[in-house]
């Protein structure tokens, strides 16, 4: 799937239209901890999360996240989406909840790409 | 971009990552050009009205295939060389252009993608399709060897820049002969700047995929520099600095700061424990992960501290062979 195809599943709007939007996803995690992100998501994936703030955007950056879902109709301020232009990370805002957008990223073929704490 | 694909194809070799990601960026510029940025503006035209042999002789001179036929500033038709054929066969070069011009035109819109003219290539089996403006008015035509050069030219300028960049970073350890060479980046991170916090890793990672890292050893270092860069704006007093050593067989990155310093050390490397506000927890940090997070992305990690002094913090990872930095020949016998 790729983010294009993405943003239709989650019925988002992508905040920063000017970034490209082909790239392919792997699979995905789901995360308000920015650490839980950068010690478990391999590379490739979408990032669903609650947090809007800057850090998003950097941790997506140094985990190679390929596009961030911001649930529940939340929308980051715009220092935030203006980073995210400028790092070629597309960001997209979904009505729907965390556990809603899991359910159906997951029914439409995108698996986990969390890894256990242990490894 | 079926064309591009068979090019590599032809030519034999294994498609690298570094086609790929050639080929999906020009599948990007086909969505980002738009056809009025490729297209040949300055169009020759005919009438309908305009003897065959006029139109033969206007192909020759500009050497074109094919002209589309204005009446009263609107498109009529299109009139291509095989049109021509047909007239000349018949020997009526005599004739009017409306009597052999096709009128079942299909155009394209100036302001729509090139990736629409692509379609409409392959769909309609046209060598060439007139553009138009909002108004319907002729204002240009394109060809693919257009939409070809348009592509090359937009590639051309997107990866001067940061080809170059990268050449001349790749070859840093190959160009500068020593026993021992290293490059060295350093930042000065400020306390509570949380607004910046990542930047300095950003220039980092970046730093290292211009040396030529592989992109699995940039993110290594880059999520090992990234908790500790938010780690000196998190906990210190006054900021910190950052130091990455770069050497052809290693990377050592090292954050130092003038206090508070850590209680207790052994507490702090406990997956979970925390003394973070709720302030920075409620911006996705202080969960008590950084430090194990860093240590499953480094060889090896130092942390000394001393409460009232300073942490320093010490990160290294040897690089496997195939992830060296490329040196000159005679330095490999160095240590």
């Amino acid at each position: 799937m790729n983010v294009q195809q993405l943003v239709e599943v989650v019925e988002g709007t992508v905040l920063n239209p000017q970034v490209s939007l082909k790239h392919e996803l792997k699979g995905g995690c789901g995360a308000d901890l920015m650490s839980d992100v950068l010690a478990s998501v391999k590379p490739d994936a979408v990032l669903l999360t609650g947090l809007c703030n800057i850090q998003v955007v950097r941790t997506a950056q140094m985990a190679d996240v390929r596009a961030i879902v911001f649930v529940r109709g939340k929308k980051p301020p715009a220092d935030t989406i203006a980073l995210a232009t400028q790092e070629g990370i597309p960001l997209i805002t979904s009505p729907f909840g965390m556990f809603e957008l899991c359910g159906r990223l997951y029914q439409a073929g995108l698996h986990s790409l969390e890894d256990p704490v242990s490894n | 971009m079926e064309s591009l694909h068979e090019l590599h194809g032809r030519r034999g070799r294994i498609i690298t990552d570094q086609d790929a990601r050639e080929i999906s960026r020009v599948e990007e510029l086909s969505y980002d050009l738009k056809i009025s940025e490729v297209m040949t503006s300055n169009v020759k035209t005919v009438s309908p009205e305009m003897p065959m042999n006029t139109v033969l002789e206007i192909l020759r001179v500009n050497r074109i295939s094919g002209v589309p036929v204005l009446e009263n500033d609107q498109l009529a038709g299109i009139l291509s060389i095989e049109d021509l054929v047909r007239c000349m066969e018949k020997n009526e070069l005599h004739l009017p252009v409306r009597q052999y011009m096709s009128q079942k035109i299909v155009s394209v819109n100036a302001y729509d993608p090139v990736v629409k003219a692509i379609e409409t290539f392959s769909k309609e089996r046209k060598g060439r399709l007139p553009v138009i403006d909002e108004a319907g008015k002729l204002v240009g035509i394109i060809t693919k060897g257009d939409i070809t050069r348009g592509i090359l030219n937009a590639l051309q300028r997107d990866y001067h820049e940061e080809e170059l960049r990268r050449y001349r970073a790749s070859h840093l350890f190959e160009d500068i002969t020593s026993d021992r060479t290293s490059l060295i980046l350093r930042y000065n991170i400020k306390a509570r700047d949380y607004l910046n916090g990542g930047q300095a890793s950003s220039h980092i990672k970046r730093a290292l995929l211009r040396l030529g890292a592989t992109p699995q050893l940039a993110r290594q270092c880059g999520i090992a520099i990234y908790e500790a860069e938010m780690n000196l704006i998190i906990h210190t007093t006054n900021g910190g600095i950052i130091r990455v050593q770069i050497e052809p067989h290693r990377i050592l990155m090292q954050t130092t700061d003038d206090g508070p310093g850590i209680e207790d050390v052994q507490k702090a490397l406990t997956p979970g424990w925390s003394t973070a506000s709720q302030e920075v927890r409620d911006m996705g940090f202080g969960a008590g992960m950084g430090l194990v997070n860093i240590q499953r992305c480094v060889d090896r990690m130092e942390l000394e501290s001393t409460p009232g002094k300073g942490t320093k913090l010490v990160m290294e990872i040897i690089l496997r062979p195939e992830e060296r930095f490329k040196e000159t020949d005679d330095s490999e016998s160095a240590p």
